[in-house]
């Protein structure tokens, strides 16, 4: 059973170092195909692609490469999975409960082994992503495993003599493109809610990381999910993802990216059958940080937001505002408490930095910490990469930022922290909510009246308060403006995978 | 105290016979677990779920051991409790299980610079009294949301059934609830049960049983502390069968809608008003599937009826099997015992039922069927609103306007249309009139073990 603890950079506190988790030797790795009607597929065009450690730069394996042709195959099985007459279709609610409880408990007996395949796939610490990111998943289904059966319609008083009913039906067949920096986690915030709510499911994981997605395809079947219910096709966006965005017969698609990817999946859905969609982008996330707060744990929690997962998360703390009058102390302790930081082997249970996850993010993050010093930004720590042929980025951290330079308004994706000053509230509020972005923000204040304020007035979709990162099933999350379309999580996700029909029954006026 | 097998007579063993003090002792566990700090009161409501589910799947693997040990208190057929009862239980666990991180309070916008929001909370120290009919799934309906929402327990189980519940604390135990959390006291009703209702440190009492013992009980609950009270009592539920029925469905779920469980539940169909046209056949059809129910050993899988739960019992039926005799009900069959050793009563099913008489109006709670014949919606609707009780209701039609209209008018809790006895942990159940106050099962059932607390912060300025 989950314990209660804190975790800091998903390690869990209290936990002797000999009892920690191990990573497990793998030999070959098993699921490498298309994943359809529970059966392993290659690909109709014979092409594989190979996925990479982003720690070594070897290839870790050669995986199926879907396209368009295998992204109708798995709609096509997804939609007899959702026939009125289909197992599926007919499966009492409470079962379907089960089979998500049953996934999360095979999810919790490979733990280690997801965990490492992750590790191996993206470079995040072997500990982190056991503590975090298997942790958050196996959470997500066994919550989305209880609300299966507690999906409620009404009954609605209206003139004259009707009954009227709402029946939450599911949507139908929901596309879901998943991306690279929380490649596990992200698919179960997908998957969970979709078929909690009965729908089936054609996903697309990240080109960069479909190991752990298709390890999950052995799961489903082992698990007694019938065939067809959910379907994994790894290959690339501009040809499997686009075919889903674009697909005549997927009646909902789900995407977590880039904004800018994010921009293209809406157009080619409304140009194609208006399927519903759902956005999760990025974000430019603003903390505040007054001078009444506590400074040594808002430094530490920043710092977390900041570089947590090599600073590849839609939440880094990207834009850090700090009151004038503590702004040297925040800074000189920023410094300070990055030092803790460890750059290594992500495996190695000591590390807390890996690299980033390829070429393209890497080149790019060296780009914009160029600009920060071209632009004047004030280096105070970090810079650039961590030797000569790597994917490691040193955790940057840059002062005196102002709002008009490129690091502070481009987001980064990278472990890079900016750091500028304010003086009053309202300025702050307002230098904070300028932005295309709306996904989270923090204060860091210990006045109630501040924090209930502050947090009325950021417009963005999660506000935290004195703390960083607090990510919980229970609630929803999701991005005001150009972050994102709808929440995921919490009772508010299942909104996103049900229609809503209205049942309206003529009585006799006459009895 | 003894508790007997009601098959034989004989005793199965010797149970401890809690009193005042022992509740006392009881209720003092339950207050220490509820305190502010304990670990139930600072456990992450998802964790509460997992207990809760940890809890069910315990029972699932017990369950062989568990309807036999239900058989062999209560009586029912073996089969039935571990594929009916059973499988109750599991479920209920696992639904409230589920409820647990997800029963939400709301932010709610009010006038002025202030930001308010609702906490769900629990209630506090909850007593329960269960009844003998269905031991298990009965302790679950309670169980599974006062602990779902956070609550802990006193919980008195029926001096007729006490062993399935006792059993099921060890395996509360074993899945790791806290101490204190869950207490269940064996004993009597008028001193262990009469504790609970009556101390000044319980928050709430939920009572399931009869509308006697239920007026008690909320006397008791005014007269202390004002506890919250919740009643599931007794009913003498209508079965409407208009003569456009499917009529072998309706014969079959009449019988089952009255038989079922020796005719021991609260919601037993035992007022089957049937139209006119179809009155005689459906009497004809009703006595022949009677006269078929096999009565006899709980144990041997053949088995439809076991006894009844004990010589009270017994002997009540009984009674109103003689004066539906004297006040000139016409006995189409049974209408005696039906073996030597044990509590065991013929199937009896009673034609031209009147209103008046007394198997009309008073809740037998035993296998005897009454039959009444009517002539239009209207009346039938009047005559079967004509009761103190209103727990359940059936109405048997093909047509979908009558359905709607007779479920409308009816004043019942619960009304099945085309089927009887139909039970989901998803929808909730409860009483109107004296059958009860409140619902359990499905979200509703939370309520009942939820205070809703308003929060009210003033802020400098408050922004929509």
């Amino acid at each position: 059973m989950a314990q209660r603890g804190t975790t800091r950079n998903g390690v869990a506190d209290k936990i002797p170092a000999s009892d920690l988790p191990q990573p497990v030797k793998i030999q070959q790795v098993r699921y490498t195909k298309i994943f359809i009607n529970n059966e392993w597929h290659t690909s109709a065009s014979g092409r594989t692609f190979p996925t990479r450690n982003p720690a070594t730069g070897d290839t870790i394996c050669e995986v199926q490469e879907a396209d368009k042709e295998d992204v109708d195959k798995a709609v096509a099985a997804a939609k007899a999975a959702m026939q009125l007459d289909s197992a599926w279709r007919k499966m009492e609610p409470p079962r379907r409960g089960r089979l998500l409880h049953k996934l999360a408990d095979l999810v919790e007996r490979d733990r280690k082994l997801l965990a490492t395949l992750e590790t191996l796939d993206t470079g995040k610490p072997f500990l982190q992503a056991f503590f975090t990111d298997l942790e958050g998943s196996i959470k997500t289904l066994h919550y989305y495993g209880g609300w299966a059966d507690k999906i409620h319609g009404k009954s609605v008083p209206v003139d004259e003599t009707y009954l009227c009913l709402t029946r939450h039906e599911p949507i139908g067949i929901c596309g879901a493109i998943i991306p690279w920096n929380f490649p596990l986690l992200m698919l179960m915030w997908k998957l969970a809610p979709a078929l909690s709510c009965g729908n089936t499911v054609v996903i697309k994981p990240a080109e960069q990381t479909p190991l752990t997605a298709l390890h999950i395809g052995s799961l489903i079947k082992e698990a007694g999910f019938p065939p067809g219910v959910v379907n994994i096709i790894p290959g690339f966006g501009s040809t499997a993802g686009a075919a889903i965005a674009s697909h005549e017969g997927i009646d909902k698609v789900a995407f977590t990216g880039s904004t800018e990817v994010g921009q293209l999946i809406k157009e080619a859905a409304a140009k194609s059958n208006l399927k519903r969609v759902t956005l999760e982008l990025g974000g430019k996330n603003p903390c505040i940080v007054f001078a009444d707060c506590d400074l040594q744990m808002a430094v530490e929690e920043i710092q977390k937001g900041a570089f947590y997962n090599q600073g590849q998360c839609c939440t880094a703390a990207s834009r850090v505002f700090v009151q004038d009058r503590i702004y040297e102390e925040f800074v000189r302790r920023s410094i300070e408490n990055a030092k803790k930081i460890v750059i290594g082997d992500p495996l190695d249970p000591q590390t807390t930095h890996g690299p980033q996850i390829d070429q393209q993010q890497f080149e790019k993050i060296i780009g914009l910490i160029e600009s920060g010093k071209k632009e004047g930004a004030k280096l105070e720590y970090g810079g650039g990469a961590v030797g000569e042929k790597s994917l490691f980025i040193h955790p940057t951290i840059f002062s005196e930022v102002k709002d008009s330079m490129r690091i502070a308004k481009e987001e980064i994706f990278g472990p890079v922290l900016c750091i500028f000053s304010f003086k009053s509230k309202q300025e702050v509020i307002e230098r904070a909510n300028n932005s295309q972005y709306g996904l989270v923000s923090a204060v860091f204040t210990t006045s109630m009246d501040r924090a209930l304020s502050v947090s009325g007035a950021l417009e963005t979709g999660t506000v935290w308060i004195n703390c960083y990162n607090a990510m919980h099933v229970q609630t929803p999350f999701g991005g005001y403006k150009m972050s994102g379309n709808g929440r995921e999580l919490g009772e508010y996700a299942l909104a996103e995978y049900s229609e809503v029909k209205t049942v309206t029954f003529k009585m006799n006026d006459s009895m | 105290f003894p508790t007997i097998n009601p098959s034989t007579g004989e005793i199965i063993c010797q149970v401890a016979e809690a009193d005042k003090a022992d509740v006392d002792k009881a209720v003092k566990a339950a207050c220490n677990a509820f305190r502010l700090g304990s670990p139930w009161r600072r456990m992450d409501a998802s964790d509460r779920g997992r207990l809760l589910y940890k809890l069910a799947d315990a029972i699932e693997r017990d369950s062989a051991y568990l309807a036999e040990l239900e058989t062999l208190d209560n009586g029912k057929p073996y089969v039935i409790a571990y594929l009916a009862d059973l499988p109750l239980v599991v479920k209920c666990l696992r639904y409230y299980a589920g409820w647990a991180d997800k029963w939400e309070g709301k932010t709610i916008p009010v006038d002025g610079d202030y930001f308010t929001y609702t906490r769900h909370e629990p209630v506090g120290v909850c007593g329960q009294i269960i009844p003998w009919n269905f031991p298990l799934v009965m302790q679950a309906w309670k169980l599974g949301p006062a602990l779902a929402t956070g609550n802990t327990v006193v919980m008195k189980v029926a001096e007729q059934t006490p062993l399935t519940a006792l059993y099921v604390a060890s395996l509360i135990k074993e899945v790791g609830f806290p101490e204190g959390v869950v207490n269940i006291l064996p004993g009597m009703g008028p001193t262990a049960g009469a504790a609970i209702a009556n101390h000044m440190d319980v928050d709430k009492v939920a009572f399931t049983g009869s509308t006697e013992v239920g007026h008690l009980i909320q006397k008791a609950a005014g007269s202390s502390n004002l506890k919250k009270v919740t009643l599931e009592l007794g009913g003498k539920s209508p079965n409407i069968i208009l003569s456009d029925a499917n009529l072998e469905n309706a014969v079959e779920q009449s019988h089952i809608g009255l038989f079922f469980n020796q005719g021991q539940c609260c919601c037993a169909g035992s007022r089957v008003f049937v139209q006119s046209d179809v009155y005689d056949e459906f009497v004809e059809r009703s006595v022949a599937r009677a006269e078929r129910r096999v009565v006899g050993d709980p144990f041997d899988f053949k088995t439809e009826q076991g006894p009844q739960v004990d010589q009270e019992q017994f002997n009540k039926i009984l009674g109103y099997i003689s004066s539906g005799k004297r006040e000139g009900a016409k006995l189409m069959c049974g209408g005696g015992v039906a073996a030597d050793r044990g509590y065991f009563i013929q199937p009896t099913v009673f034609g031209d039922v009147q209103d008046s008489m007394i198997i009309a109006r008073e809740e037998i709670f035993g296998p005897v069927m009454q039959i009444f014949k009517f002539k239009t919606l209207e009346e039938v609707i009047t005559r079967a609103n004509d009761t103190k009780y209103g727990l359940a209701a059936s109405v048997f039609t093909t047509d979908i306007d009558k359905a709607n209209f007779v479920s409308s008018g009816l004043r019942a809790g619960t009304v099945w249309i085309n089927c009887y006895n139909v039970f989901a942990s998803q929808a909730p159940f409860g009483g109107y009139k004296a059958s009860g106050n409140g619902r359990e099962l499905g979200e509703y059932g939370l309520e009942a073990y939820t205070e809703v607390k308003t929060v009210t912060v003033k802020v400098p300025q408050k922004t929509s």
